[in-house]
């Protein structure tokens, strides 16, 4: 029999809930369920086949939980034995019962966060997950059920190791919250599209809720699900009783609220907690005889972050082009110096001007691309919550980075060449993508929208051998410069209208090609973007922070019927007073130069944001750059700073205004009149201005000598870095050059850059009791290793004492005290800079 | 949310010692509670279990611990309330951002969530002792592992007995350290006999030489 097959013609019925009743038989609290599939065979036998009796089609095996975190060689069971016990049990149960019935391995949430919210690195737990599917399968399970997961990241985890160590077929199901919401944030959209992504075979939800609370997100889920649907809710909401969670609906009431929900569309029903053979019984009873709901394609195009979907369709989609190295030398240099910071202020500013999806590329002939892309990937999906367009002509940077995307991406991109498509399907088909297809081949570019739709069908085409369909492309129509070929804008705007009415696909574009090589870009850009959008454009990589090009992007919206009440039009402009020309948007000026751009920024800007003009504070008029220091005012000091370097020298400004404001604030942190927050304003508005004056001190040739290299690590075990962060900041602003390794760092990783740099400082920072011997490790280890290297260490829990038992040179129990240390250790003093 | 900020505490984590309050720094503190009201996500799960004591063991239904500090606290009760919370892990990716980026921010928000979840613990505290009031039971002041002599191994058993990762999405690291960051445990003994007793939080703390402890009114 093949599970499958039994999905598309009917109902089937999973088993129900499994820890209430071992407890009933004795499991005592603190015992590890997974035991009693060795210990208590007959049991675990007993209860598997009186969920077959009552009619479930879908027997699960004991393992939830069971992983080699609890199972391994330091404990009383191995992880095969138990797992094995577990699918023997099942197909004995099946046996005695004379059903035909599936036996499903059961995988849980491992109890771990992953990294970097958690401890817990996606590799090690894709390894855990692994462990668990080798033997399932090798035991003989039918299939393998993930369920109960509440994190989409440890979600992808399971799915990829099931679909690497087996070939069976991957259900999934969800937990969500009351409000809709997994534990970590994601809805039902961006859940099923990184999951039918993925390639399960079924999905969605299970625990959490009772079936009564679990209807509108079943809605939902079959909404935007092209797979079959599963439903296994508790037995109601749980209430606590003598250290006992009991639940409230009875076996009638929940197989009436589960006959509504197979009405809905679901096809795979059961139970989780509280659930009885009497709950799946009576559910088994009532829905037996009705009709299943078929299981309809959606065809939507869809990519997700693991919080967002953003859907690809009537309504434009704005993918962020700035974090990319062409043609700005500020964005190459903060590769080369592995300056993340800079890529995440880029992705920040993008997302506040309201990109929906940011493209990365961090390709650059001298870095190692692939860890690069691996990294920012990692990095960006930490912070912020949009989803992403992996960039990359290099086939590793692109397995890397889809591999540990927490969604569904974009992918950019493939083409009409037999390589190409060689190359990129398979990835996509395996970890799930949105492909942008750029219409070319090994003949070129065509010059004629005819061309370029024959090379579309021919991707269309063989991306469905691979099993990608055709919503998971985006045919890139291809924008050649209008100042070298006067037909190019024809040509695409003909080719947009063309693969959406005769291909009836979606198409995206790099709007900002058009316009290279002439004067004042964003006038043609805005103009072409309208016009692509009028022609069926469904997504276009732009510059957000371009003023022209959101006019151009919320004016469509409003006048196109896809702005209910010219709703984000009005709350967008409504405050705005600058005229047009003028940019004053957010309050975010000087984004000169197109992201395209090969010709750098200069003179390419939007009109009206070269520093005289913009619609913030006026420079002129405002305090000085001492007192926007002082004050902490951010743009006000990058502003000062721009109007000062017009006359003045850039050391002048770091001596006579910056260093003085500095340390003014730094004296009144130490006596008490100034506080922390204060402190850290005062450290931004200086960084601002240095920012400023590195420009243009890199225009010139300039340099300015660091003070020196000092190490700072949060201790292995930790994962608190604020305090470490902090006294980067002040470190930096006193010109020491900072390498931060980062939190939960192993000694021997601060042992090695110690070495292999020579460093004189290291700063560590640790937050628990737990994890100060750590602390005391990696000093042990430094003494030993690097006898030269200084140690200062800092944290909530450390004392002066406490810091001279472990033999550290100095205890700081604040952030200038590092900065004193420093200057210190390095003999120099009151100079600040880039 | 509507959520009810207090925000001398804020500034308390924040290090103010009685210093005036710029302008600009209230307004990006008020920021950062719109922020935070957007973004958390707070939780809560609490079950009860029967409480003994013998010997200086307190047994607490799903493990057994020692602590003098406790003890005191748990007296005259027969019950235990184990209560879980979290403001969830959105907020640590915003403490990460804004960690990258702009540390003022980052600080202050710090400092706002952590008083986000204090409030956040009252008031589930509040409704259960209403709650238990209408039974006949007094609760006592809540206990969290860490406090006094409490050991912070105790997290481990509490996590699981709870089945915290299930229920709210709160897991341990290696180091026992909770994430999503902004979550604490808490046990709360309940008794027949009422006891005046208006400490909790931070004043029931042994540890009175803490740098972050709550002065007393007035200061």
């Amino acid at each position: 029999m093949d599970i499958l097959k039994e999905l598309q013609q009917r109902l089937l019925f999973c088993d129900g809930g499994m820890g209430s009743l071992l407890q009933e038989k004795g499991l005592g609290p603190g015992e590890l369920p997974g035991t009693w599939n060795i210990s208590h065979p007959e049991i675990l036998v007993e209860i598997h086949r009186k969920y077959l009796e009552a009619g479930a089609d879908i027997i699960t095996t004991n393992t939830f939980g069971v992983d080699a975190l609890k199972y391994n060689a330091h404990t009383e069971y191995q992880l095969e034995p138990v797992i094995e016990a577990a699918v023997k049990n099942v197909k004995e149960a099946i046996r005695q019962s004379g059903r035909q019935a599936f036996t499903a391995l059961d995988l849980g949430p491992t109890g771990k966060l992953l990294k970097p919210l958690g401890d817990l690195a996606f590799e090690d737990a894709c390894d855990l997950y692994r462990q668990i599917v080798d033997n399932g399968a090798r035991a003989g399970a039918d299939l393998v059920l993930i369920e109960t997961m509440s994190d989409s990241y440890e979600t992808k985890a399971a799915v990829l190791a099931a679909k690497e160590a087996c070939s069976l077929p991957v259900f999934v199901t969800v937990t969500f919250d009351g409000r809709g919401k997994l534990l970590t944030g994601g809805s039902p959209a961006s859940i099923v599209a990184m999951l039918e992504g993925l390639g399960v075979d079924a999905l969605g939800i299970n625990c959490g809720l009772g079936p009564l609370q679990m209807k509108e997100i079943v809605r939902e889920l079959l909404e935007v699900s092209s797979l079959p649907v599963i439903v296994n809710p508790n037995a109601g909401l749980p209430r606590s009783e003598n250290g006992r969670t009991v639940y409230d609906i009875d076996g009638d009431e929940f197989a009436a609220a589960m006959e509504e929900i197979v009405g809905l569309g679901a096809r795979v029903v059961g139970g989780c907690c509280g659930t009885t053979p009497e709950h799946i019984r009576k559910t088994v009873e009532r829905c037996r005889h009705l009709t299943p709901v078929p299981v309809t394609k959606k065809h939507r195009t869809v990519v997700a972050s693991f919080a967002q979907a953003v859907e690809i369709g009537r309504d434009p989609v704005l993918i962020g082009e700035r974090i990319n190295p062409t043609g700005k030398s500020r964005f190459k240099q903060a590769l080369r110096d592995h300056d993340l910071d800079y890529i995440l202020r880029e992705a920040v500013s993008q997302q506040e001007h309201g990109a929906h999806v940011l493209d990365v590329n961090v390709g650059l002939p001298e870095i190692d691309e692939p860890a690069m892309m691996e990294e920012v990937v990692r990095e960006l999906q930490s912070i912020l919550d949009l989803p992403l367009q992996i960039d990359t002509s290099d086939m590793e940077a692109m397995e890397r980075a889809l591999r540990v995307y927490n969604g569904k991406a974009l992918i950019n991109s493939v083409n009409g060449k037999e390589e190409s498509m060689r190359a990129v399907f398979p990835l996509v088909k395996k970890y799930g993508g949105v492909v942008v297809a750029l219409a070319l081949d090994e003949d070129g570019i065509p010059d004629t929208a005819k061309g370029r739709i024959q090379v579309a069908r021919k991707i269309y085409e063989t991306a469905a051998w691979y099993g990608i369909a055709q919503e998971d492309i985006l045919v890139d129509a291809l924008c050649l410069t209008v100042s070298s070929d006067s037909r190019g804008a024809l040509t695409t705007l003909e080719t947009l209208r063309r693969v959406r009415d005769e291909l009836g696909g979606k198409t995206i574009l790099g709007v900002s090609n058009i316009s290279f090589g002439l004067p004042q870009r964003e006038i043609i850009n805005a103009a072409f973007f309208t016009m692509a959008m009028q022609d069926g454009l469904n997504a276009a990589i732009i510059n957000p922070n371009s003023e022209a090009m959101m006019r151009a992007y919320y004016s469509f919206r409003a006048l196109m019927d896809l702005d209910a009440q010219c709703g984000d039009y009005i709350s967008v402009y409504s405050g705005q007073t600058a005229s047009l020309g003028q940019s004053a948007v957010r309050g975010q000026t000087g984004a000169a130069g197109n992201g395209m751009s090969g010709a750098g920024g200069s003179g390419s800007g939007t009109p009206g944001t070269s520093t005289s003009g913009t619609g913030g504070a006026a420079g002129g008029s405002g305090p000085g750059l001492g007192a926007s220091i002082s004050r902490g005012l951010k743009e006000q000091a990058a502003q000062v700073a721009g109007q000062l370097l017009k006359t003045a020298d850039p050391l002048e400004v770091i001596n006579q205004e910056i260093i003085p404001a500095l340390d003014q604030v730094g004296r009144g942190f130490e006596k008490g009149t100034v506080f922390l927050p204060q402190l850290l304003m005062s450290a931004e508005a200086a960084k601002a201005a240095f920012e400023i004056i590195k420009e243009q001190m890199a225009m010139s040739g300039q340099t300015q000598e660091k003070k020196g290299t000092i190490i700072l690590a949060t201790v292995k075990g930790d994962i608190h870095d604020i305090g470490k962060n902090i006294v980067k900041v002040l470190l930096e602003n006193y010109a020491y050059e900072v390498l931060d390794l980062g939190k939960d760092v192993p000694p021997e990783r601060v042992v090695e850059v110690t070495v292999e740099q020579q460093v004189k400082l290291v700063g560590l920072s640790a937050l628990m009791t737990t994890t100060v011997p750590g602390m005391e490790e990696t000093i042990r280890q430094l003494r030993e290793k690097a006898p030269w290297a200084r140690v200062m260490v800092g944290g909530a829990v450390l004392t002066e004492d406490y810091a001279r038992t472990m033999g550290a040179d100095r205890y700081c129990r604040d952030a200038m005290a590092s900065v004193t240390f420093a200057d210190e250790v390095f003999g120099k003093q009151g100079s600040a800079g880039v | 949310m509507g959520f009810v900020w207090n925000e001398r505490e804020i500034l308390r984590y924040l290090g103010h010692r009685g210093q005036e309050v710029p302008e600009n720094l209230m307004i990006l503190i008020r920021g950062c509670e719109q922020e935070l009201e957007d973004v958390a996500a707070p939780r809560a799960f609490w079950r009860e279990y029967p409480l003994q004591i013998r010997d200086h063991v307190l047994d607490l239904g799903c493990f057994q611990t020692e602590s003098r500090n406790l003890e005191r606290n748990l007296k005259d009760c027969e019950r235990v309330l184990l209560l879980g919370a979290t403001l969830g892990s959105g907020v640590d990716r915003l403490l990460k951002r804004y960690g990258r980026l702009e540390m003022s921010r980052a600080v202050v928000l710090q400092a706002a969530s952590a008083a986000m979840l204090e409030t956040f613990c009252d008031e589930q505290n509040e409704t259960l002792k209403q709650e238990y009031l209408k039974k006949g039971w007094y609760l006592r002041p809540r206990f969290s592992p860490g406090y006094g002599d409490l050991k912070l191994e105790c997290q481990g058993p509490l996590v699981a007995a709870l089945e915290l990762s299930k229920r709210i999405g709160v897991t341990l690291t290696d180091s026992l350290l909770m994430a999503p960051s902004k979550s604490v445990t808490a046990i709360i003994g309940a008794s027949r006999l009422p006891k005046d007793c208006t400490v909790h939080g931070c004043e029931s703390c042994a540890k009175t030489d803490c740098l972050y402890r709550r002065q007393s009114a007035g200061q």
